[in-house]
């Protein structure tokens, strides 16, 4: 038993590792070949990797040991209860909380409101930069939320999920018209960000499990496109969110 | 040493914050929704602890590695002394040809090693019964984010507009959607996003931030965001033309059979 988990926990370090993998071999091939140049700061970054190939370690390994089983145990329950209302307030209240806790948002709310305050869009006091991070991942949060609640509709009633895709990009393409240009970049952004850890297992967790409980449904075709709303969603409602601020 | 481990704790505790709404929804549903208790409940509040304390320790390890390594790549491959550019003198876009090429590369490595693409990519396999191969696809969505983290390194070198760029990637996605077998085209939206991980987001949006600010004439607020749109547009359009290149070319070989 003890012996099982040590091994579990090695491959677990190995898997975080490997994901850093790659970048390291890239920095160091361009110092070394191109650059040739010392790297400043050099033990600074080092600790900062291992910190996070530790913590992300840790992340996975802690999802994986209560969230992801509750929450997929959760959403086929719920999908086989039957109750409408209930089933979206679930989808709604499962995008929201896992976009919130969402690690590479955290980062990119952060850089955000630090570019915004230098380039003077909003006071660089710590209280302002504070509350624009956290308004900016509350918005993008709602969005996913939003977004699945669209998604599973998609899946009960059966629609086709290129009519909402090109629907999604029309509404993308008019509020990009009347967004404010500092907004614009990072709202695309938002997009792509949101879909990473936490919030894609469970999602898809929940978009099979519903395929699989209704009749004439193929979990591998209806499964899936619950993702892909939640990352268009975002980018309309950030650019919402800037209209708001500047 | 002990300013480290107050800041330690001051981010321990806004982590907790932060995984608060998940632990609430779950409780709520389980017990008020399906009146049943949490099962392996011990498990799970290990499994919590987990989570906040490697939540934690990546967001410390962020600001002393992701970001930092990305600032420093930019600044060091943009710097005029390094791309041999005299003083005074007018810098072309192609005077960073290194930057490009260094995008390029933190994308083709990091999309292949993704664990969530290779998932996608087998269940790719499955849905379409063969016709794609796994690897294939891997390499099509790697090839895919490597040009699309060039060319949006390139857009901000030269400060185009970005809604141009991405419009012309939404036109391409619809005309290939029309065009694409029908299976494949959830699969393939998806797709977009499981190419930015979490590392990867931080590392590629402090490098874009940071070559915004280190070009003459660029503003970081408007052309230093947009990366990683642009790596989760163009992995739709390479899935899409792969599935699309496969499915015709095994209609071909059926009919010269």
């Amino acid at each position: 038993m003890f012996k099982d988990d040590l091994v579990q926990f090695g491959n677990k370090i190995k898997s975080a590792l490997l994901d850093l993998f790659p970048i390291i071999i890239v920095v160091v091939f361009f110092q070394v070949v191109v650059i040739h140049q010392p790297f400043p700061q050099i033990w600074d970054v080092l600790v900062g990797v291992v910190l996070v190939a530790l913590g992300l370690m840790l992340f996975i390994e802690g999802l994986e040991m209560g969230l992801f089983p509750i929450g997929e145990a959760l959403a086929y329950a719920l999908a086989k209860k039957g109750s409408l209302t209930l089933l979206l307030v679930f989808a709604f209240a499962l995008g929201f909380s896992t976009t919130i806790a969402e690690p590479a948002l955290l980062a990119i709310a952060k850089e955000a409101a630090k570019i915004s305050s230098e380039s003077g869009l909003i006071s660089s006091d710590s209280e302002t930069l504070k509350t624009y991070a956290l308004g900016l991942r509350i918005s993008v949060a709602l969005s996913v939320g939003f977004a699945i609640v669209i998604g599973v509709l998609r899946i009960l009633k059966g629609w086709p999920i290129y009519y909402l895709i090109i629907g999604g990009y029309l509404v993308v393409m008019f509020m990009t018209i009347i967004a404010p240009n500092e907004i614009i970049g990072l709202a695309y952004d938002a997009g792509g960000v949101t879909t990473s850890t936490i919030t894609v297992p469970l999602v898809t967790a929940l978009g099979v499990g519903l395929a699989n409980v209704i009749k004439g449904r193929s979990p591998l075709l209806d499964g899936f496109g619950l993702i892909a709303f939640a990352s268009l969603m975002p980018m309309i409602f950030v650019m919402g969110y800037g209209l708001f601020w500047f | 040493m002990v300013n480290l481990l107050v800041d330690f704790f001051k981010i321990l505790f806004y982590t907790f914050l932060d995984v608060l709404p998940i632990l609430t929804i779950i409780v709520f549903f389980q017990i008020i929704i399906l009146k049943q208790p949490i099962p392996h409940l011990r498990r799970v509040i290990l499994g919590g602890v987990f989570v906040v304390l490697g939540l934690a320790l990546f967001l410390m390890g962020l600001e002393k590695a992701l970001f930092p390594i990305g600032e420093i790549m930019a600044n060091q491959l943009s710097n005029p002394e390094f791309l041999g550019i005299v003083e005074g003198e007018v810098i072309h876009w192609t005077n960073y040809y290194w930057i490009y090429i260094f995008a390029a590369a933190i994308g083709f490595s990091t999309t292949i090693a993704e664990p969530s693409l290779i998932a996608v990519a087998i269940k790719a396999g499955e849905v379409s019964a063969g016709t794609i191969s796994a690897n294939g696809l891997r390499i099509t969505v790697a090839v895919g984010v490597a040009f699309a983290l060039a060319l949006g390194t390139f857009r901000i070198v030269t400060g185009t507009p970005l809604y141009l760029y991405i419009l012309g990637g939404y036109i391409i996605v619809v005309i290939q959607t029309i065009f694409a077998p029908k299976d494949i085209i959830a699969l393939a939206y998806d797709s977009g996003g499981v190419t930015t991980s979490t590392v990867t987001v931080p590392l590629v949006t402090a490098l874009g931030l940071e070559l915004s600010g280190a070009v003459p004439g660029r503003n970081p607020a408007i052309d230093g965001f947009g990366l990683i749109a642009f790596a989760s547009l163009f992995p739709i359009i390479s899935v899409l033309a792969y599935s699309q290149f496969m499915f015709l070319k095994n209609k071909m070989f059926h009919i010269k059979k």
